[in-house]
């Protein structure tokens, strides 16, 4: 299957092309309808010992051929150079110059996507855990219904979520005009989460929307870790001389780990390269690395570069994750 | 109910839900060093009445006593009990030495005096080898007896156990009977115990609490719950009797006579009767039998048609009916010269004179209730 894999990705790379590839496809196509053949005329025995592979071959394929060959396009193109700006079929020519043009020329970039990406997976958790927490102890018979709710805004597209907060939170909007009867531009100006009396275009807006539209992946792990503790756990811990507050700090939480980890991928992630939010309800002072990249790719057209950036960003957040991962230690937690 | 030194003390308790009254009035104390036990059918109030002295509940009305002060309305945290809980309740993210190391820890105790507790306790417990595994990791018996140490360790006035010995099957059962027994023993704290099997209570505690639809029926010895039952409850929750409705006939310091709905007179030693019974001419009174009381064939009172006998290994359970159709049960030893009767055979059943034991008014059945299959899955 693997074998297959890597024929499928060098096919779809373009990698071998002519006879070869005709030759290398005839051998995938034998090889497919070989393992089906031996599964059919084999015994009970070796149906069982190839059904596992059968399970996995549509999401091998499926995987080979819209993930790993895109990738390796991708990894070809971040190392190929364009002749002149107008050279729309760059050349594989080991340029590592994109790679460091992507770092120096889009440092502010990089940083304020992992700062507005991590500011905002502490508030969804801020704001989640909670929630999580007083729907899976104290939901009672409504616990479904307000997990639903959870999952309502998915009704509408993303986009037009974020669109929405944009005429929300504009200089006429309602959220100014609120702020101005409370006499709270002040504080809101002090906190630096209002700029000249604007709320838009701030980073305060960019890393709002992001904690808004990436919240619910936040919520539904640590629901999911939460529900599963049974109470008498808490009557334990209280019966072995804690508190309310000791119960939860070493029982609740410990257990709902997990979900706190799950979450926080779920969250961190997307929002380390998403360019909706800041596109929308940012200004160029708080453009992420995901719009850049968008930028590069289909309005400078410069792919080479695209791709590099792009790499970069996968890089940081793989090694981030396993830091994390390290660091809360979840092989620890069953 | 006299204790010389309660650790345990309830006072009038009564715990209401609504208009569900859980307990009615529950009011006995526990000694020091007791093995307490609190017996009844499910839904009786007997693990409600634990939780208010563990402080998970809090009563309506009376006073709960700890060492003698009242902690009628304190947190669980802040009272010297421990509970063991029916499904353990371990913590799965902690090893077993953590897991038992909770309560001194929160009792903020050095690390050096938690460490040389929990081994000390693990070793009571004969788990010493495990202290690094997770509950996952143990079989059903040995996650019981973390449980035991993770209370046990806390030295708390009272250990309270809920149900501890239900979620194991029977050998296991047995043998951890008798180690909580040897466990107890060891520590010398007191132990309150809830449990709906009448034969882990009979066996395992010093006095027993029989409970019934929240009232406390009996508060005594096993063998005085076994012999003297006060009620009708009693009498057929614990063990198996035969419980024969009639009426007094006449009852003088001789004893008394008693006309049983059969035709068959009987006559119970004075003494013989629950000391709520009135034994005046024409009351309603039951006569408890005990099956093994019972003797069958030769010259006898009773008429009994055989209709069943089961064998039991050292004796066999013979069930029949009177005269008037109440089934009625006899145990007979096996491998002795008295042969048991077969199905089908009528024999007469006879008894010790000091045996027929009085008690006020009628049961509900008449008849053996070993063979009620009702009211024996009611108690369950």
């Amino acid at each position: 299957m693997v074998l297959v894999a890597i024929g499928v990705v060098a096919l779809a790379a373009d990698l071998i092309t002519g006879a070869l590839a005709v030759l290398l496809f005839g051998v995938m196509i034998a090889s497919v309808v070989g393992i089906i053949w031996v599964a059919i005329m084999g015994g009970i025995e070796t149906r069982r010992a190839l059904a596992p592979y059968g399970l996995l071959k549509p999401g091998i394929l499926w995987l080979s051929l819209f993930f790993l060959a895109p990738l390796w396009a991708m990894m070809e193109m971040s190392l190929s150079s364009k002749k002149s700006r107008f050279d729309f079929s760059p050349s594989f020519s080991w340029e590592w110059g994109n790679y460091s043009r992507a770092l120096t020329d889009f440092g502010p970039q990089f940083g304020r996507s992992f700062l507005y990406a991590g500011i905002a997976t502490i508030l969804t958790l801020l704001i989640g855990y909670p929630l999580a927490y007083v729907i899976a102890f104290r939901g009672g018979k409504y616990r479904s219904l307000l997990l639903g709710l959870i999952a309502v805004p998915f009704f509408t597209s993303y986009l037009i979520r974020t669109l929405a907060w944009q005429n929300l939170l504009s200089d006429s909007g309602p959220v100014i005009s609120v702020l101005e009867t409370m006499k709270l531009e002040n504080l809101m100006e002090w906190l630096h989460i209002m700029d000249n009396g604007r709320l838009i275009n701030t980073p305060a807006a960019v890393i709002g929307g992001l904690t808004y539209n990436f919240l619910p992946f936040m919520i539904l792990p640590i629901y999911v870790s939460l529900e599963k503790i049974d109470t008498r756990l808490i009557d334990a811990s209280m019966d072995l001389y804690t508190s309310a507050t000791g119960a939860f700090r070493r029982v609740v939480l410990p257990m709902s780990l997990p979900g706190i980890f799950a979450g926080s991928l779920l969250v961190f992630i997307p929002a380390a390269g998403d360019f909706v939010n800041a596109k929308f309800l940012g200004s160029p002072q708080t453009t992420m690395i995901g719009s850049s990249i968008q930028d590069q790719f289909l309005v400078q057209l410069n792919y080479p570069l695209a791709a590099a950036m792009s790499f970069v960003l996968m890089a940081i957040i793989t090694a981030s994750v396993l830091v994390y991962a390290k660091f809360m230690g979840t092989e620890d937690l069953t | 109910m006299d204790v010389g030194d309660p650790v345990v003390k309830l006072e009038n308790v009564r715990k209401q839900y609504g208009s569900f009254i859980a307990v009615h009035q529950a009011d006995f104390a526990i000694g020091r060093g007791e093995f307490f036990a609190m017996l009844g059918p499910s839904g009786c109030g007997k693990t409600t009445t634990l939780k208010m002295i563990a402080g998970f509940e809090q009563p309506t009305a009376g006073q709960v006593f700890l060492e003698g002060e009242d902690v009628s309305h304190t947190p669980p945290h802040k009272r010297n009990v421990n509970t063991v809980f029916q499904q353990y309740a371990l913590f799965p993210h902690m090893s077993v030495f953590d897991n038992v190391a909770f309560g001194p820890r929160s009792k903020k105790l050095p690390e050096a005096e938690v460490k040389s507790r929990v081994g000390e306790m693990l070793d009571v417990v004969r788990l010493g080898e495990f202290a690094q595994r997770r509950p996952a990791q143990l079989s059903g018996g040995q996650q019981q007896r973390v449980a035991l140490a993770r209370a046990l360790v806390n030295y708390p006035s009272a250990l309270l156990l809920d149900e501890p010995l239900a979620a194991l099957d029977l050998k296991l059962r047995e043998a951890m009977q008798i180690e909580l027994k040897r466990i107890q023993r060891e520590v010398g704290i007191t132990f309150v115990f809830v449990t709906h099997d009448q034969g882990e209570a009979l066996t395992m505690s010093d006095r027993i609490a029989v409970m019934s639809e929240g009232r406390v029926e009996q508060v005594g010895a096993p063998v005085d719950i076994y012999a003297r039952p006060e009620t009708l409850f009693v009498a057929g929750f614990i063990g198996s009797a035969n419980l024969l409705p009639g009426t007094i006939v006449s009852s003088d310091g001789g004893g008394t006579r008693v006309l049983l709905l059969d035709g068959t007179e009987v006559i119970v030693a004075a003494g013989n009767s629950a000391s709520s019974a009135a034994l005046s001419q024409g009351n309603q009174v039951t006569v408890m039998l005990r099956p093994e009381q019972v003797v069958l064939g030769g010259e006898g009172a009773m008429k009994v048609f055989v209709t069943d006998t089961v064998f039991q290994g050292s004796s066999v359970r013979v069930v029949g009916r009177t005269s008037n159709d109440t089934e009625v049960s006899a145990i007979v030893p096996a491998g002795t010269s008295v042969k048991a009767p077969s199905a089908g055979e009528t024999v007469s059943m006879h008894w010790h004179a000091s045996a027929p034991y009085v008690l006020e008014g009628w049961p509900e059945t008449a008849g053996s209730t070993s063979t009620n299959v009702d009211s024996i899955e009611a108690a369950l």
